[in-house]
């Protein structure tokens, strides 16, 4: 088992890493208009979906963020492919810093090796375009592909290699089913031959069989091109399946950062363990899972010090206090002063 | 043990006629769930188990009919009811929980008003008495500080307690059925382990029969206490969870299991089952999962199976014809 | 808003068919809609007479009844106005020039309306606040007062003895641009819901300009409630060309239209003349009706619930 790559952050040179996180965050400003909040004497509100994350995705492996709605999985992928401009911190791909490249030429030097697979199959694909123009427009776009020929060859590979045939081409995404706009949404990101992709919740909305085809064509995909991902999901059984490493995100923050069977065996962070806890096992039937109490609290206005604490049976007064950092306990990265002090068995 | 099934669905049929003809989206089904029980349905979407749940409870759209078969409600039939007697029934002896807790109340009211409102419908409580159910009720669903959140909007509640409010009023006047159509699968996961278990407890308590309508198999297996497997239609297997779970004789459910990633054991390649599930309308000839079933069989193809049982489970497949039949 | 109108056309023409079917008053409405439409591209051919050349006008034959009464002449069917010109010709000509100015003013407004209202709710902020602001402040006022201020103005800028043979592209200006914000605020709607859709994201992520954006992918998919509205408009726009023109801002009486026909019959409706007003008048209603019907048919045709 190599050395992680999130050991230390002093070793740049030589990286094998492909994207770099470092510090990334991103605040929503969703004040009430100037007016009311004036006459009603009300403080800005600050919503910090993402608040500080660091990560890094070595060459050809995948890399999951996984965590429960609002946490800020979703907002640090959209940062990473630059749909949002970050509030602080850096996004490094390649080496390039392209975080604080904004301007069209400045980002056209990488685009077409960064893309992005969407969770919605129905809402990812133009209802009014063919198939075959929705995979070549990054063709066309990128100027990748320079005849019309060129372009109708690419796209016939592209649907063989997701496991559609070359009449599909022809036909309108709503002629398909949700698995399929899916293979025509991986085909698409492909097209542009891309050394990243970011995996937004990509089968979540899809039955269990036909997600167990994508994933087994995502798989295939990576090995045949040697690609990395970036997976953001909610099913933890899913990002077991198909993760090297592994961020569990709450509230915009990380709390811990391993190797998938590590942390899949060893969770340390106690947020992880009761998130551990609560997957539903379909060969354990009448099991009946620890439902831990409280919810996930607002990202608006979430708890001091460690978000976590009100809802964790380690926390003390320093919990409340002061913000855990990711730390370095053995081979894995963890946010927690439990873990850090030895408080947990 | 000739106790009467609160739920029996007896062949029930249903079609959406279309200019094209009628398409069937529930093709000779047949369940029963006992007082206290909780029976899952379990099947992909476009299987008709939402469609077969709007049936039993009367909420079909048009132009979706009941063709075929019947619907009875301890002993009673139900399906043929007119709308006004059905009203009556759905409110008095049938609670629902939908998927989304949003859309399943009232946002313009309180969450106390709407309670008592249903209470009020179907009992003789005065104002004063429903109240205090009422807050009882959200009590007993584990809302915190219940007289204070008794005229709450639904937006101010998060999305599990809106459904643990949603659970109340399905409850309130002690339903002897209880229909719940994925009601977790809009929750967050930490969520769904606390409500399936709210929705278990309750319903014991009550002695209701709960019919879970849900494609997660790890919520039924939680859950359920037998399911049936629905594809295109058809019930293909009906069992104790845990002979389905462990052990299931269909090939269909067979690869559904197997096809679902599991902590703890990693593999290469998760087992698929090739092609999809045939659209309503395009169901073929025979069994309609033979096409993609890995141990098709001649006969698979033109004869529809019929139902056999072996170690108490219940199996439509050829394969398994040499049991015992059933019926 | 997913407009399930897809390629299939031989599904789609079956499901119009089938619903045309099923309402005889569609049916009707969209006979008479096509015979203007005939009679408007073919009035040379159509008409007896051509009341726009003045020259071929004879003042002795003006006032006369309809061909069944007493005093008509063969020639004239529904006899003529006050200038000899025949009152049928001057129908299916004047249909003719109200539904091109009508078809043009949808077309500018519509224009218009669309690529405000693509901009408008694809860009947001404060452009978008600007721009309903004014719609708003228009769409407070009645269309006709607009129209009004608009022809008015254009009229007084204009020099004098241009101002009538412009007096066709000042009402097509000023219907335009009073009838623009219908369309606007439907589509930045539809375009606020289609941005939000990861497919734009997608094309955003490949780095197209926001431009080719709304014209490839927004577009297609925000068109079909401004086909509706297009149609309804229609008629709305004939009838303000026929209010302006009945005021005497419009169409000027030496081409008349059917709204100067109204005019000019209005002065001999008590004095025995009345077949002026009369014809026109249920012409231009029967015309507005129908496209109206059209239209309403058209919103339900389309509408995604009903599948």
């Amino acid at each position: 088992m190599a050395e992680s790559n999130q050991t230390s952050s002093r070793r740049r040179e030589g990286e094998p890493s492909l994207l770099r996180v470092t510090d990334l965050g991103k605040h929503f400003d969703v004040s009430r208009p100037w007016l009311s909040r004036v006459i009603e004497r009300q403080p800005r509100r600050i919503l910090k979906a993402v608040d500080g994350i660091s990560f890094q995705v070595a060459r050809g492996q995948t890399f999951s963020l996984v965590g429960e709605s609002g946490c800020g999985k979703t907002t640090v992928g959209r940062a990473v492919v630059g749909q949002l401009a970050p509030s602080f911190g850096r996004v490094e791909f390649d080496g390039l810093e392209i975080s604080a490249m904004r301007s069209r030429r400045q980002r056209a030097q990488f685009r077409h090796r960064l893309q992005m697979i969407f969770q919605d199959p129905y809402a990812s694909l133009n209802p009014r375009w063919r198939v075959r123009d929705i995979i070549a427009e990054p063709l066309r776009a990128l100027g990748l592909s320079r005849t019309k020929r060129a372009v109708r060859e690419r796209v016939e590979e592209l649907l063989g290699q997701v496991g559609l045939s070359p009449d599909d081409g022809a036909k309108y995404p709503h002629e398909f089913s949700g698995g399929q706009r899916q293979r025509v949404s991986i085909a698409r990101a492909l097209s542009s031959q891309p050394d990243f992709i970011v995996c937004d919740e990509p089968t979540s909305s899809l039955d269990v069989s036909v997600q167990a085809q994508i994933l087994n064509l995502m798989k295939d995909l990576q090995r045949t091109f040697g690609l990395t991902y970036l997976f953001i999901s909610h099913n933890l059984a899913v990002v077991y399946h198909v993760s090297d490493h592994v961020g569990v995100m709450y509230l915009g923050r990380l709390c811990e950062v391993a190797q998938a069977e590590q942390l899949f065996t060893q969770p340390q962070h106690p947020y992880t363990r009761m998130l551990l806890d609560t997957i539903p096992d379909p060969d354990a039937p009448g099991r009946r899972r620890e439902p831990v109490g409280g919810e996930v609290p607002s990202p608006i206005d979430p708890p001091s010090g460690c978000s976590f604490h009100p809802r964790c049976p380690l926390a003390n007064e320093r919990c409340v206090r002061e913000v855990p950092a990711l730390k370095l306990q053995a081979r894995v990265l963890v946010a927690c002063h439990a873990v850090e002090e030895g408080r947990q068995q | 043990m000739t106790t009467q099934s609160i739920l029996a669905v007896e062949g029930l049929r249903v079609e959406f006629l279309t200019r094209r003809g009628p398409l069937v989206a529930v093709d000779d089904v047949s369940l029963q769930v006992q007082a206290g029980e909780v029976l899952g349905v379990v099947g992909e979407s476009g299987a008709g188990k939402s469609v077969m749940g709007a049936a039993i409870i009367g909420l079909l759209e048009p132009p979706g009919r009941i063709t075929g078969g019947c619907v009875r409600l301890e002993g009673r039939r139900i399906d043929d009811l007119p709308n006004g007697e059905m009203r009556k029934i759905r409110g008095k002896s049938i609670g629902a929980v939908f998927q989304d807790p949003l859309t399943s109340l009232n946002p313009l009211y309180t969450v106390g008003r709407q309670l008592v409102e249903t209470i009020r419908t179907h009992t003789d409580m005065t104002a004063g008495q429903a109240r205090g159910r009422a807050v009882q009720l959200l009590g007993q669903v584990g809302i915190p500080e219940p007289m204070a959140r008794f005229n709450a909007y639904p937006h101010e509640f998060s999305g599990g307690m809106r459904q643990r409010v949603v659970i109340a009023i399905a409850l309130c006047v002690k339903p002897r059925l209880v229909i719940a159509d994925e009601p977790t699968t809009a929750l967050d996961v930490s969520i769904q382990a606390q409500i399936t278990a709210l929705l278990k407890r309750l319903c014991r308590e009550q002695g209701s029969a709960v019919l879970l309508i849900t494609h997660d198999m790890g919520v039924i297996a939680e859950t359920a206490d037998r399911v049936a497997v629905m594809y295109a239609g058809r019930v293909v297997e009906v069992g104790s969870v845990f002979e389905v779970a462990k052990n299931p004789r269909h090939p269909y459910t067979q690869g559904l299991m197997a096809s679902i990633p599991r902590v703890g054991r990693k593999v290469q390649r998760l087992i698929q089952i090739p092609g999809a599930m045939p659209r309503i309308g395009n169901v073929p000839e025979g069994c309609a999962f033979h096409p993609r079933c890995p141990q098709v069989l001649e006969r698979c193809r033109k004869d529809r199976p019929v139902v056999t049982r072996s170690g108490g489970i219940e199996t439509t497949c050829w394969l398994y014809a040499d049991s015992e039949p059933h019926g | 808003m997913s407009w399930r109108v897809g390629r299939w056309h031989r599904l789609r023409e079956s499901e119009i068919g089938y619903s045309l079917r099923r309402s005889p008053l569609t049916v009707f409405a969209a006979m008479v809609t096509l015979a203007f439409a005939v009679a408007a591209i073919a009035a040379p051919l159509l008409a007896p007479h051509n009341p726009y050349d003045l020259a071929s006008l004879s003042l002795v034959d003006a006032l006369t009844p309809p061909r069944w009464d007493a005093k008509g002449k063969s020639e004239y069917l529904l006899g003529t106005d006050d200038q000899g010109r025949d009152v049928l010709s001057t129908i299916i000509y004047g249909a003719r020039l109200s539904l091109a100015v009508g078809a043009t003013s949808v077309l500018l407004a519509a224009s218009l309306g669309v690529t405000l209202g693509l901009v408008s709710g694809y860009v947001g902020g404060r452009a978008d606040a600007v721009m309903m602001r004014i719609a708003d402040v228009q769409m407070s006022f009645p269309a006709i007062l607009i129209a009004l201020l608009i022809d008015g103005v254009l009229r007084g800028v204009l020099p004098l003895q241009t101002s009538d043979d412009l007096a066709i592209v000042v009402i097509i200006l000023a219907i335009g641009l009073s009838t623009w914000p219908q369309y606007a605020r439907t589509v930045r709607a539809s375009t606020m819901v289609e941005r939000a859709k990861d497919y734009v994201k997608a094309a955003q992520l490949i780095g197209r300009h926001s431009a080719a954006i709304l014209a490839h992918h927004v577009l297609p998919n925000v068109m079909g409630p401004v086909l509706v509205i297009a149609t309804i408009q229609l008629a709305v726009a004939i009838i303000l060309e026929a209010t302006l023109s009945f005021l005497g801002v419009g169409i000027p009486p030496t081409t008349p239209s059917l709204g100067t026909m109204l005019r000019i019959g209005n002065n001999f409706m008590f004095s025995g003349q009345w077949w002026i007003i009369a014809f026109p008048g249920v012409a231009l209603a029967m015309l507005v009706l129908s496209v109206n019907l059209l239209g309403d048919w058209l919103r339900d045709v389309l509408n995604p619930k009903l599948r």
